[in-house]
């Protein structure tokens, strides 16, 4: 009788372990042409990216380790497209979340028409960025629709092209542009709130600004981290834009990051190329991981 | 009394969106509108803005001021004739972004969807790492990536051809996170069921998974269509033949010529992406509901 159990529980045994290892053969067949592709277009080359930004040059491969990365970071160019860079995400990031945070509730906030209000701030999503551009251009021009509308306050005309007024102009393109996306993300995370807790605040008296804060700031942190993290990766993209409106070399101040990597292609300096792009890796993984340990900080004890 | 406090709130609230929708459509609808005018009524209306850089001839009658218009004084059709009749340079440009964006849209799709079911039904501590390693690459910037894949394309051969474009794009990681995130809320329950009933992985997969996700799929390959059918950064630096660039880069060397031509290609170009977009407006709102959360 032990005996017969016991081989059945070694049959059992024999089979989980087997099925086992199929699932994970599997797995890794799902997997196999997602991840062979990342590792050649991404991880390998990376690994070589690293690699040069070390070596003095590609023919010579001599080790200079932190060298090129001095001579990027003393780089003016350089420096002054960082700036101009973190300068935009650090305005137009924060703004893109408050704002579209306030909109999702305004319109979370019981007023009709909430579905065509989503749709008309949706749509500048799938206008061509090019042909915004034209349209900011009749809007900005030194000539343009703008300044008429402030001279009639009696506003003297302001070169918003070509003064450091172009970054307002951008970053006004920037929301314009992404926050019907994030509005929509917060819609959804309101309306995923667990509404008894709301309505025991209601209840006990709760202001809607008490509310907001103590209640729903915190169910709504994962998003919060999301739509942040989203909004980085975008302001990033706004070179799309600056290159559209203002070519390879714009006024001063929209000189981004993505200008001075195309100039450095252009001169296929590789030193250069790598350490700058290594450098914007680990500035990104401190951002990213910073965020990650604020939201898990915030929004711990709602989780789950 | 309070009730009437309320309603005014609600009114008030009402008209701060309306503005602000308002303003939100201006620029799309100027588009569009300013696609229909003649060269002369744009001329007109804007010519104080592109005069000097443009070809709208000088001696017409312009505006003091420039006048934002919704609907055109008379509706044209020429710059559509032009645009599809007369100049082929354009409807290149636009064969281009096709047969860069599409491959990419259905490849991406469809490869990130076997992976994000190998990352939900086989999990693991090495599955955990790639996933992980997967988020950090979503999240790094073009500035970034542009440099292996640029060396990568030198390697291969493949710099000036479209696939040193295509290549990369198949493989990025983006939909594979979202779709992730969506197929794990599919209920473990019912993918037993279906194991029960003996289907096996490839089965599951087609007829349980995928159908489920469907809306998942649809907004993750119109938010890819939206930045792929934009792109600027990987044509200007790994496609340097300007023949084979698409139109999202050329535009913007019409923006300063032909203003009323411009606007006509733009409103062009803008047709797909209107029309994938009211066709799955619900789609991508219910996609984007149950992806909103980067962690978990």
């Amino acid at each position: 009788m032990k005996n017969v159990s016991q081989t059945r529980k070694k049959i059992w045994n024999g089979l989980g372990r087997n099925r086992r290892s199929r699932e994970l053969i599997g797995g890794a067949v799902y997997l196999a042409p997602s991840f062979i592709g990342v590792c050649i277009f991404f991880i390998v080359p990376f690994g070589v990216v690293i690699y040069y930004s070390m070596i003095d040059s590609p023919l010579q491969h001599n080790f200079v380790f932190l060298e090129n990365f001095k001579n990027v970071l003393n780089n003016i160019a350089f420096k002054q497209a960082a700036t101009n860079t973190l300068v935009f995400s650090a305005v137009s990031v924060p703004l893109a979340v408050i704002l579209s945070l306030l909109l999702a509730n305004l319109l979370e906030s019981k007023i009709p028409g909430k579905s065509i209000f989503r749709t008309f701030f949706l749509s500048p999503m799938m206008v061509p960025v090019a042909s915004i551009v034209l349209i900011w251009q009749v809007m900005f021009h030194y000539n343009g629709a703008a300044n008429d509308f402030l001279s009639t306050f009696g506003v003297k005309k302001i070169d918003w092209l070509n003064s450091d007024y172009n970054q307002v102009v951008v970053v006004l393109l920037f929301l314009w542009k992404n926050l019907g996306y994030n509005m929509i993300l917060f819609m959804a995370a309101l309306n995923n709130m667990p509404k008894d807790l709301l309505e025991v605040a209601d209840i006990e008296g709760a202001g809607p600004l008490r509310k907001f804060f103590q209640i729903k700031l915190r169910y709504l942190s994962p998003t919060l981290l999301f739509v942040t993290i989203l909004s980085l990766i975008n302001s990033f993209k706004v070179f799309r834009e600056v290159y559209l409106l203002s070519g390879d070399y714009p006024y001063g101040g929209l000189y981004m990051l993505q200008h001075f990597m195309n100039n450095t292609f252009r001169s296929l300096d590789y030193q250069k190329l790598s350490s700058a792009a290594v450098l914007m890796a680990i500035v990104m993984v401190i951002i990213i991981g910073v965020l990650f340990i604020l939201e898990n900080r915030f929004g711990k004890d709602v989780e789950g | 009394m309070k009730k009437s406090g309320r309603l005014v709130l609600r009114v008030f609230l009402f008209l701060i969106a309306a503005g602000f929708a308002f303003v939100f459509l201006i620029p799309t609808v100027l588009t569009i509108a300013d696609s229909f005018m003649s060269q002369t009524e744009l001329t007109a209306k804007y010519g104080r803005v592109f005069a000097g850089t443009s070809g709208l001839g000088g001696t017409s009658y312009m505006a003091q001021k420039v006048k934002l218009v919704f609907i055109p004084d008379s509706v044209s059709f020429k710059q559509y004739s032009t645009v599809l009749f007369k100049s082929p340079d354009y409807l290149m440009k636009f064969w281009n972004s096709v047969i860069l964006v599409v491959p990419i849209v259905i490849f991406q799709v469809a490869i990130a969807s076997l992976a994000a079911y190998s990352f939900t039904r086989f999990r693991g501590r090495i599955k955990e790492i790639i996933f992980f390693v997967y988020i950090i690459l979503m999240l790094m910037p073009y500035q970034v990536t542009l440099v292996p894949n640029y060396l990568v394309a030198e390697w291969t051969g493949l710099l000036d051809s479209r696939w040193a474009i295509i290549l990369p794009g198949i493989v990025a990681p983006f939909s594979v996170f979202l779709l992730t995130k969506f197929m794990r809320r599919i209920s473990t329950s019912l993918i037993e069921a279906a194991k029960l009933d003996g289907a096996g992985e490839w089965k599951i997969f087609t007829k349980v998974c995928l159908p489920m996700c469907k809306s998942a799929l649809y907004s993750i390959a119109i938010l890819v269509f939206i930045d792929y059918w934009n792109m600027v950064e990987q044509p200007i630096i790994l496609l340097s033949d300007v023949s084979k660039q698409p139109l999202s880069v050329f535009l913007s060397k019409i923006n300063t010529g032909e203003v009323g031509l411009a606007f006509a290609v733009a409103t062009i170009y803008m047709i797909p992406c209107l029309f994938l977009f009211l066709h799955g407006e619900e789609y991508l709102v219910e996609g984007i509901t149950y992806s909103g959360a980067i962690k978990g």
